[in-house]
């Protein structure tokens, strides 16, 4: 690397940089030519599912009609977005949407820390990675296997409802009332995560240095203050990644769970803009309007990230990028 | 011990009583699925509470889900995306860690920067099926294969591992005339086999649980995976196909235990293989901690 960097600063012209450029470049691709070799399927995977994609992203300005294909169907601007935005589903699209993240964002995602204090608390070593093998299972039951098992718990004579009978409470047919679609769609979301969430945390704590601890209780700092001023502050860096990381996918609400759980009663409070995307581009072919829609959330969604990263940065130091 | 105050006796004893709480609240269901499945149809349907344990022993509900052709096949063909998969996902994710983890690799930031980005930005559901359907892909194999080849998160996880492998060993094999491959293969991925079955665990629970893509891009029923033919006997109720030959009066209360029975069949492996894994993927989410 020295070598290179006097190259660069003993030659201002730019021809002769471009050269050293050159020069490394080549020596760096002898060098490691197998190592290139290795990225040849990577970078082709990448730019094949990936990139290409966003390539076709321009099906959103145009009206693709298949006979014409996606190069030859011709342009119509912004005319997709503008319908989109003056048609009677945008408000309730949107505001499913952002109500069950944020929802998601104000219940599930304290959850997992506050277990995994919880959990940090825990005397028994034994007793603490029970809970922890308990609690981390759901997350790897199938969300097929999840939403069933809701369906059928939910259910007006399921168990749901019989537990609620003991209490005197009337049967309740929950998947079919759009009133319970966040509860039901946020208390399940935490039933499968709390645990799995916790584990970051759980090993953000185990990185903090035990003398401050052993400091703090010298001072005769209560287990609650060190919980405070020792154990919050130690993994906070650890929940603000967690945090800008789950802003970044505000707008990509779990379509794959709506989509089981979901049904045209309760459309209203639970149809978010990914299903909407699903329906009206895979199950009805409308395939320039639905990539609009869908272009529209991924922009709100990576906006979302870079302004979340910008503040925390201001704000904290703590950054992704 | 240091001495504890009442309240600290006090909070513990809440904590490991929520704790316990908790894990029933966690593990229950299942409970209830597995003793429902094992029990009499007629009466887990005229149950009004809970089940604590499996009522007049009955294994028809298994009869009929194995004797279901859909079921069957569905577990064919997810033992072939799970294996098939799992092993295009290992190959990739290891060739791309070991690669991104040279240090003196040139390219290696901008490569990095444009796998990274397509966590947070994609074309999104219409291109990539457009896409799937140019090439070809539309109702075969390859579309539950290819375009999940591999996960930039999984890749994140791989490379830092791999940038573990202490650098010596890898100098002197290259000393010994061994190339990038040989060192990948014999060296660095068998001083990194806890990051194997991390990757080997997340992938195969990826492809095992994965329906959405089957749903979209598969018509032909005999490549369904075992989520999509569990999509339709547990979401959508169709129980039916499976209840000939079971006498009239019998159908209802069976299409209920056949669902149950359906459950533990379909989760079953993960729950085995579970307990022994849980170390190394517990590990596999501090390395990806780590690196944040």
């Amino acid at each position: 690397m020295s070598v290179v960097k006097q190259e660069r600063s003993g030659a201002p012209a730019a021809g002769v940089d471009k050269n050293a450029f050159r020069y490394r470049a080549l020596r760096d691709l002898k060098l490691n030519k197998y190592v290139y070799l290795m990225l040849v399927p990577v970078v082709a995977y990448y730019i094949l599912f990936y990139y290409v994609p966003m390539y076709g992203l321009q099906i959103a300005f145009k009206d693709y009609s298949p006979g014409l294909g996606l190069m030859d169907s011709p342009w119509v601007g912004l005319k997709h977005f503008e319908d989109f935005f003056h048609s009677y589903y945008f408000g309730r699209l949107l505001r499913n949407t952002l109500l069950l993240s944020l929802y998601d964002l104000l219940f599930s995602f304290p959850a997992s820390i506050l277990l995994a204090l919880l959990l940090n608390e825990l005397r028994s070593a034994a007793f603490k990675k029970t809970v922890q093998t308990i609690t981390y299972m759901p997350h790897f039951i199938s969300i097929v296997v999840i939403s069933g098992m809701l369906v059928d718990f939910l259910a007006r004579d399921g168990l749901i409802n019989n537990v609620l009978a003991w209490f005197g409470m009337e049967p309740v047919a929950f998947l079919r009332e759009s009133g319970w679609f966040r509860t039901v769609y946020i208390s399940s979301n935490i039933w499968q995560s709390v645990g799995w969430g916790s584990i970051i945390y759980l090993s953000a704590m185990s990185s903090i240095d035990p003398s401050l601890y052993e400091a703090a209780k010298v001072d005769g700092a209560s287990r609650w203050k060190q919980t405070f001023h020792i154990t919050l502050p130690g993994i906070s860096s650890t929940i603000i990644i967690l945090l800008i990381l789950q802003i970044g996918h505000f707008m990509s609400v779990g379509t794959e769970k709506i989509l089981l759980l979901y049904n045209s009663t309760t459309y209203e409070t639970a149809d978010v803009i990914g299903t909407f995307v699903y329906r009206k581009g895979i199950l009805e072919s409308n395939f320039s309007y639905s990539s609009a829609v869908g272009l529209f959330n991924s922009v709100i969604n990576f906006v979302l990230l870079v302004l979340a990263n910008a503040i925390s940065r201001r704000t904290s130091d703590t950054k992704l990028w | 011990m240091t001495k504890r105050s009442w309240g600290e006796h006090l909070f513990d004893g809440f904590n490991v009583l929520f704790m316990v709480l908790l894990s029933i609240v966690t593990i229950y269901p299942f409970v209830y699925v597995l003793f429902a499945s094992l029990s009499d149809p007629t009466w887990v349907v005229q149950m009004r509470g809970l089940i604590w344990f499996p009522k007049g022993l009955n294994f028809e509900a298994y009869k009929l889900v194995f004797a279901n052709p859909a079921i069957l096949t569905g577990y064919g063909n997810t033992l072939i995306y799970v294996v098939l998969g799992t092993a295009l996902n290992l190959l990739m994710t290891s060739l791309g860690a070991y690669a991104l983890s040279r240090q003196t690799v040139m390219w290696k930031n901008p490569v990095m920067f444009m796998i990274v980005f397509t966590m947070f930005f994609t074309g999104g559901l219409i291109p990539t099926y457009l896409l799937i359907e140019n090439l070809g892909l539309l109702d075969s194999r390859m579309a539950l294969i290819l375009p999940t080849a591999m996960s930039a998160y999984n890749l994140i996880i791989m490379r830092t591992a791999f940038a573990g492998v202490p650098v010596s060993l890898e100098e002197s094999a290259k000393l010994d005339g061994a190339n990038d491959f040989t060192i990948l293969f014999r060296v660095v991925l068998p001083l990194s086999m806890p990051v194997v079955a991390v990757m080997i665990l997340f992938y195969g629970v990826g492809h095992w649980n994965s329906w959405f893509n089957a749903m979209i891009y598969l018509r032909d029923r005999e490549l369904y995976p075992l989520q999509l033919i569990l999509r339709e006997i547990l979401i959508t109720n169709s129980t039916d196909s499976m209840m000939t030959g079971v006498g009239g009066g019998d159908k209802m209360p069976i299409g209920e235990t056949i669902k149950y029975a359906t459950i533990i069949v379909a989760t079953i492996p993960i729950l085995c293989l579970y307990p022994f894994l849980q170390k190394y993927f517990v590990k596999g989410v501090m390395i990806g901690a780590i690196k944040g």
